[in-house]
């Protein structure tokens, strides 16, 4: 065991006590009788009575309109986008329930004007930014989680350390504009390719790797790359998927970067157009869209039409990271 | 940190530097890209703060724009009004986010916890993770299409004879509006970490605690809370580290809507100075001792965490 790692704490994140394998939800319950009282017979499951009925209600009721708070916005902003022109109009904007299903505001923006053209930016800036980020994120993890090796404990601190702040606004920007990354779709990937915070999750998790293999691996004249390339990459495959899926939610969001760096409004991501065209509400003309103008379905439609198509590949990705949540992430961030 | 678990550390520090270096060439040629990254974006870039002390002009670059001194750190002593304003906002928005964000999943996951289907708690998980993958844009947008003047509030305010009220792009609302937006956004999320804890407080406490005959709220008070302790803990010390930061996305996107006056923080003032009014220099001041005091406020809050015998954050 190297002084690295068993000097405490000195991973941020690395304290909150869990027990190994304890994740929410997964826990197994025991379910017994006890008396508690004279008269008063309760089931206690894991030594916690079971709560009365007023308290039960009480629960659902606050759980109950906590859901309903995340799910109706999304239902109205999906109903509005198909609804009909005439339903939209009549209603003055949100529609709850579509009496009749008209796809114009989506064929309008697919038609090759300026949302079409931010969402194919939106898209490569995704694929390539979540391919490059997982490439260095796991090369930096791996090497690493090569205690004793050179300059590993200096490297570790550094990215350690990069957790404790950031550089600043400007300073940032004089980077990428140094760089010559300015108005250049890499400056939307580069700086934010590699997170320390998900560096130090997947070194967490080669850490941990049975040792005996990869020892048996190397006497078998296995060199670095294939140890990483052949033992490391697949046995970590599940904390990849998170990795990966977090950075591609963040590709796909990323807002902040976008504004800061791209003037060229034909360059601009998805997450830009929305802002300029939902929610400082600029009117999207025929010309911007490259439709006849008589065609033009009511703004609110095609608002929320937008919105519906930058938030559905999150929507899609979701129930896949939500299955890793557990497993990858907490394992490796909350045990560090 | 598990003891038991070492994927074979190489042997160390028996050979003289060079010969390691050459002996370890193939991880260091791994590390070499990511590690590029972070040393460029992360500590290169501090170097940008010179021009904190400088008149910089992009036209000339760091290289020849002539040096003020401390010219520029006089804003904030010399009683600019948006600069003020900008910092009674931030300290606003940051009181307010500590009183009524900060709790707020520690609640909610001791009501996700206190459910005894796993099924239903699943559900409800799954659904209150949700707002937290969406960008600040389509937040903020969702809030303008339910809350705004056409909006599903209003619109059944309207159809019910009701007089429709106003809150998007009312200054008066505005703290309360984003303050919502941050419960909304982030409370499910943030109760991954407090219910991995409480996954992990040793079950037999609960048992034997029953026997003796504790209620389910001594158990809370007694066994949960203290269990609870340290995450919260640490979590406050961030917050504070963080304190200054208060959601450049989420405020830069409602400036135009509700004016500079309640919306313009240091994060956004750093922005709108430097990089849209071309004040690079005073930009990079406010934004250097905001950093600094930021990085100051991580570390006094957690010697003090220590000093009441907290583990913190880190120990070095």
């Amino acid at each position: 065991m190297s002084d690295t790692d068993t000097k405490p704490g000195t991973e941020p994140g690395g304290k909150p006590v869990t027990k190994p394998g304890a994740t929410p939800g997964a826990r197994k319950s025991a379910t017994t009788r006890v008396t508690t009282g004279p008269a008063k017979r309760r089931t206690v499951v894991d030594g916690v009575a079971m709560p009365g009925l007023s308290e039960r209600t009480i629960k659902g009721i606050v759980l109950t309109i906590a859901c309903a708070l995340v799910i109706l916005p999304f239902v109205g902003i999906v109903s509005t986008s198909l609804a009909t022109p005439e339903q939209v109009t009549e209603a003055g904007g949100f529609v709850l329930l579509p009496t009749g299903i008209d796809l114009s505001a989506y064929r309008m923006i697919f038609a090759g004007g300026v949302v079409t053209q931010a969402l194919w930016i939106s898209v490569i800036v995704t694929t390539v930014g979540t391919a490059l980020s997982l490439a260095l994120t796991t090369t930096l993890g791996w090497a690493l989680s090569r205690r004793g090796a050179f300059g590993v404990r200096a490297m570790l601190l550094l990215v350690l350390i990069s957790l404790l702040f950031s550089p600043g606004i400007i300073p940032s920007y004089l980077v990428v504009q140094r760089l010559g990354l300015l108005d250049s779709l890499w400056a939307l990937i580069v700086p934010t390719s590699v997170s320390a915070f998900n560096v130090v999750v997947v070194r967490a998790f080669f850490v941990r790797l049975p040792a005996e293999v990869i020892d048996a691996a190397r006497i078998d004249g296995a060199s670095e790359w294939q140890l990483f390339w052949r033992i490391g990459l697949p046995l970590s495959k599940p904390v990849l998927a998170v990795v990966g899926l977090f950075y591609g939610v963040g590709y796909w969001n990323a807002f902040f970067n976008a504004l800061l760096y791209m003037s060229d409004a034909s360059k601009w991501p998805l997450q830009l157009v929305l802002r300029t065209y939902v929610v400082d509400g600029a009117q999207l003309g025929s010309q911007d869209l490259g439709i006849d103008a008589a065609a033009m379905p009511p703004q609110t439609s095609l608002q929320m039409a937008i919105l519906v198509v930058s938030v559905v590949p999150v929507l899609i990705v979701y129930p896949f990271l939500q299955r890793h949540f557990a497993q990858g992430m907490l394992t490796g961030a909350v045990k560090g | 940190m598990a003891e038991t678990a070492t994927a074979a550390p190489l042997r160390a520090h028996k050979l003289p530097w060079w010969r390691r270096l050459v002996r370890d060439r193939a991880v260091l040629l791994l590390a070499l890209p990511g590690m590029a990254v972070i040393i460029v974006f992360q500590y290169l870039a501090l170097g940008g703060n010179v021009i904190a002390f400088q008149d910089y002009q992009p036209y000339l670059g760091i290289g020849r724009s002539l040096w003020v001194g401390l010219e520029n750190f006089q804003i904030l002593f010399s009683g600019d009004p948006a600069f003020l304003s900008a910092l009674r906002n931030t300290l606003v928005i940051t009181l307010l986010q500590t009183i009524f964000v900060f709790p707020a999943p520690i609640v909610l996951a001791l009501l996700l916890h206190s459910l005894v289907s796993n099924r239903v708690r699943q559900v409800v998980q799954s659904i209150l993770y949700l707002p937290h993958f969406l960008s600040w844009v389509i937040v903020v947008a969702v809030f303008q299409q339910v809350l705004g003047g056409a909006g599903l509030l209003n619109n059944f305010l309207r159809s019910h004879g009701w007089e429709p009220v106003d809150i998007i792009g009312n200054s008066d609302a505005f703290y309360a509006l984003i303050t919502s937006q941050v419960v909304w956004k982030d409370t499910g999320w943030a109760t991954i970490l407090f219910l991995a804890v409480l996954a992990g407080i040793d079950r037999s406490l609960y048992e034997a605690s029953a026997v003796d005959g504790a209620s389910r709220w001594r158990q809370t008070w007694h066994i949960t809370l203290p269990g609870m302790r340290p995450i919260i803990i640490m979590l406050l010390i961030l917050k504070l580290g963080d304190s200054l930061s208060v959601g450049f996305e989420q405020l830069i996107l409602q400036q135009e809507a509700v004016g500079l006056g309640v919306s313009e923080v240091l994060d956004t003032y750093v922005y709108n100075q430097g990089v849209v009014g071309g004040f690079w220099g005073v930009a990079a001041a406010v934004g250097l001792v905001k950093g600094l005091i930021g990085l100051i406020l991580v570390l006094v809050a957690n010697k003090t965490a220590h000093a009441f015998g907290e583990e913190g954050v880190y120990r070095a």
